[in-house]
């Protein structure tokens, strides 16, 4: 049994369907990332969790009891939030303690466990200091102590990242997991930005217009996207059509003037759907002239016009010559670096 | 640029706000502070039955309120029909805001309108809507109550303390309601839900958690409705007619009435630096209080 369980959850505000038919198994110690685009339903998913919204439908169970009924003040869930939604009139040191106090833990206690919490997320000495007067980081910082601190069965995390700036958003990502390794707590992350979903969860759910399009770790969501939202979503993409072509023995699968040994089961058109980074420059292959070429430091990124319409390649900036704007050139890539999809899927 | 010139585009710019400010500056002159100085020398002058006012410089008028009790007992009632109207607009004006800031939008706009629609009618025919209501015997209240066998004798209302605040609290709700929602306007809607995550109750997440944060809301309304109670003449002139009078309505009295100018003067400026002190007093307090945490 699962440790915490949605089972066929939807939540409808009157005839609009804001969530449908979430279904997801989560294991102790798990560290879970809702991806998806706003309004896709995460948050209002991660609500129902929380308990301040009421499923429609479904069932979530925590440990094989029914949460929906538990009051949410009784679900003992850490959440942090969008906002932090620190008490601005208590110190930090008071904000990690409501918890506490709400429990009846002694004095002496929970001085103690306060303290601990805030040294964990690195404000040892900051005890005094109000809300107002820290750093957007350091709100953050206290919000996941105060979530921490009352040794939640699951933290609930909602875009906890997003009003911080990108550097820092870098630091406290790597920060988060740390902490979630070490303290091992079962963890659901809401986000919309792909990179943070993919650097921290041990599985992503791809969301779209409030169904689940994939469940899989972030390579397989990345490497082997289940739809063609789910590769668009999950960084770039690009899609050729393709068709097989069973004149030739064996029969070969055909893109423009690039071709392979089909692969079992697929017959007809398929849409080709491949990584920038995994196409290569070659002698043979897809025919194509490069239109644009950016340098990007670490990587060069070619926008280029092909047989099969517009593609991007990236390639590593590893000191080897690369071919210019204008210049006509062929891609290639390995058989089992693209996915296929039935045509018409394509997005 | 040389820093000669530098000085004189200086005084160039000072000259130029000082000029822009001066239709403005001596519009404040004109109609407030040069009235206010006369109505301060005023109550310094004298003043007869047969000889009217007096351009003297005499102590008579400050003496008279000073020793005579009838005053002090006058100012006394003020503050206090003052303090309990704003103690009521507080007590029933916070939940009100409270209440209305969760609302689902069509509501909202709707009671809104609701509590800020008396602001639209004129304070005197708020206040002659209490006296058709509680006046005497033939006020509607009173005569369904009468009929029904609950009570005897009218309600006392007109010319009483009690009526005064009551009608007072009525008048000044919208301050009160308006300076508490414009606190509510600054809390994270998700803070509630925060405070229930981490194990709270709804009694204790209004106590600890939305209180303390809409305390400077209610405070700012209190100093708003206390000082505007203290100072209203309309509600107390037609509740407390001449039998029960406060401090505007003694000043418009002696100005209009006995035509004793000078003592209305005294009675105006000593409410007007009552007021003052009282209003800077709790504003300071309030401001050492709430710095650390509201900016």
């Amino acid at each position: 049994m699962a440790f915490l369980e949605l089972d066929g959850v939807g939540k409808q505000f009157g005839s609009q369907t804001v969530v449908d038919d979430f279904s997801l198994a989560v294991e102790r110690g798990e560290f879970i990332s809702f991806l998806g685009p706003s309004g896709c339903g995460k948050t209002t998913t991660l609500q129902m969790i929380a308990g301040f919204l009421e499923p429609s439908r479904g069932a979530i169970r925590l440990e094989g009891r029914d949460l929906t009924k538990v009051h949410p003040a009784k679900r003992g869930l850490g959440i942090v939030f969008q906002s932090y939604a620190l008490f601005p009139h208590m110190t930090a040191a008071e904000n990690v303690a409501f918890g506490l106090e709400m429990r009846n833990v002694k004095r002496n206690e929970r001085a103690k466990r306060v303290g601990a919490a805030l040294a964990m997320v690195g404000l040892k000495g900051f005890e005094e200091r109000y809300p107002r007067r820290m750093s957007g980081g350091q709100q953050q910082r206290v919000a996941l102590a105060r979530a921490l601190v009352i040794q939640p069965s699951v933290l609930l995390l909602d875009e906890p990242l997003s009003n911080l700036d990108a550097k820092l958003r870098e630091e406290m990502q790597i920060e988060l997991r740390q902490i979630q390794r070490t303290i091992g707590t079962t963890t659901i992350l809401v986000t919309h930005d792909q990179n943070e979903a993919m650097s921290l969860s041990d599985r992503i759910v791809v969301m779209s217009q409030g169904r689940i399009e994939q469940i899989g770790t972030p390579q397989q969501t990345y490497e082997r996207p289940a739809s063609a939202f789910v590769s668009q979503f999950l960084g770039k993409t690009n899609d050729f059509a393709a068709n097989v072509d069973r004149t030739a023995q064996p029969a070969r699968l055909v893109a423009g003037s690039w071709h392979a040994p089909a692969p079992v089961g697929v017959t007809d058109t398929v849409t080709i759907s491949l990584r920038p980074e995994r196409i290569s420059f070659a002698d043979s292959g897809l025919a194509a002239k490069i239109v644009t070429r950016i340098f990007q430091g670490n990587h060069w990124l070619f926008q280029c016009e092909t047989e099969c319409g517009p593609a991007i390649v990236i390639r590593q900036n590893d000191g080897s010559p690369q071919p210019g704007e204008g210049e006509a050139v062929r891609l290639d890539w390995r058989v089992e670096d693209m996915s296929l999809r039935a045509s018409g899927g394509a997005a | 640029m040389t820093a000669a010139a530098d000085t004189s585009t200086q005084t160039a710019e000072t000259r130029a706000s000082w000029a822009l400010t001066l239709p403005a500056l001596m519009l404040f002159v004109g109609v407030l502070v040069i009235p206010l100085l006369m109505t301060v020398m005023l109550s310094f002058h004298d003043w007869g039955q047969y000889k009217g006012i007096e351009p003297v410089f005499i102590l008579k008028n400050w003496q008279e309120i000073a020793s005579d009790p009838y005053y002090a007992e006058m100012f006394w009632r003020t503050f206090r029909i003052a303090l309990l109207a704003t103690l009521i607009t507080a007590v029933l004006g916070a939940p009100e805001a409270y209440i209305l800031n969760r609302m689902s939008g069509r509501w909202k706009g709707i009671f809104l309108l609701l509590i800020l629609g008396p602001l639209l009618i004129s304070v005197v025919a708020r206040t002659l809507g209490w006296a058709l209501l509680f006046g005497g015997n033939n006020g509607l209240v009173n005569k369904l109550l009468m009929s029904l066998g609950l009570i005897r004798a009218p309600l006392p209302f007109m010319f009483t303390e009690t009526g005064m605040v009551v009608a007072l609290a009525h008048v000044m709700m919208p301050f009160m309601v308006l300076s508490v929602w414009a606190a509510l306007q600054r809390v994270d809607p998700q803070i509630e839900n925060a405070a229930m995550s981490l194990g709270a109750g709804a009694f204790t997440i209004i106590r600890r958690i939305i209180l303390p944060q809409i305390m400077p809301g209610v405070l700012s309304g209190a100093i708003i409705v206390f000082s505007l109670s203290a100072s209203a003449f309309a509600t107390p002139a037609i509740i407390g007619g001449r039998r029960l009078k406060v401090a505007a309505t003694l000043a418009y009295d002696e100005f209009l009435n006995t035509l004793n100018w000078p003592l209305g003067a005294a009675v105006a400026v000593l409410l007007l630096l009552a007021l003052v002190l009282i209003v800077v007093g709790s504003n300071a307090l309030i401001e050492r209080r709430y710095a650390e945490v509201f900016r």
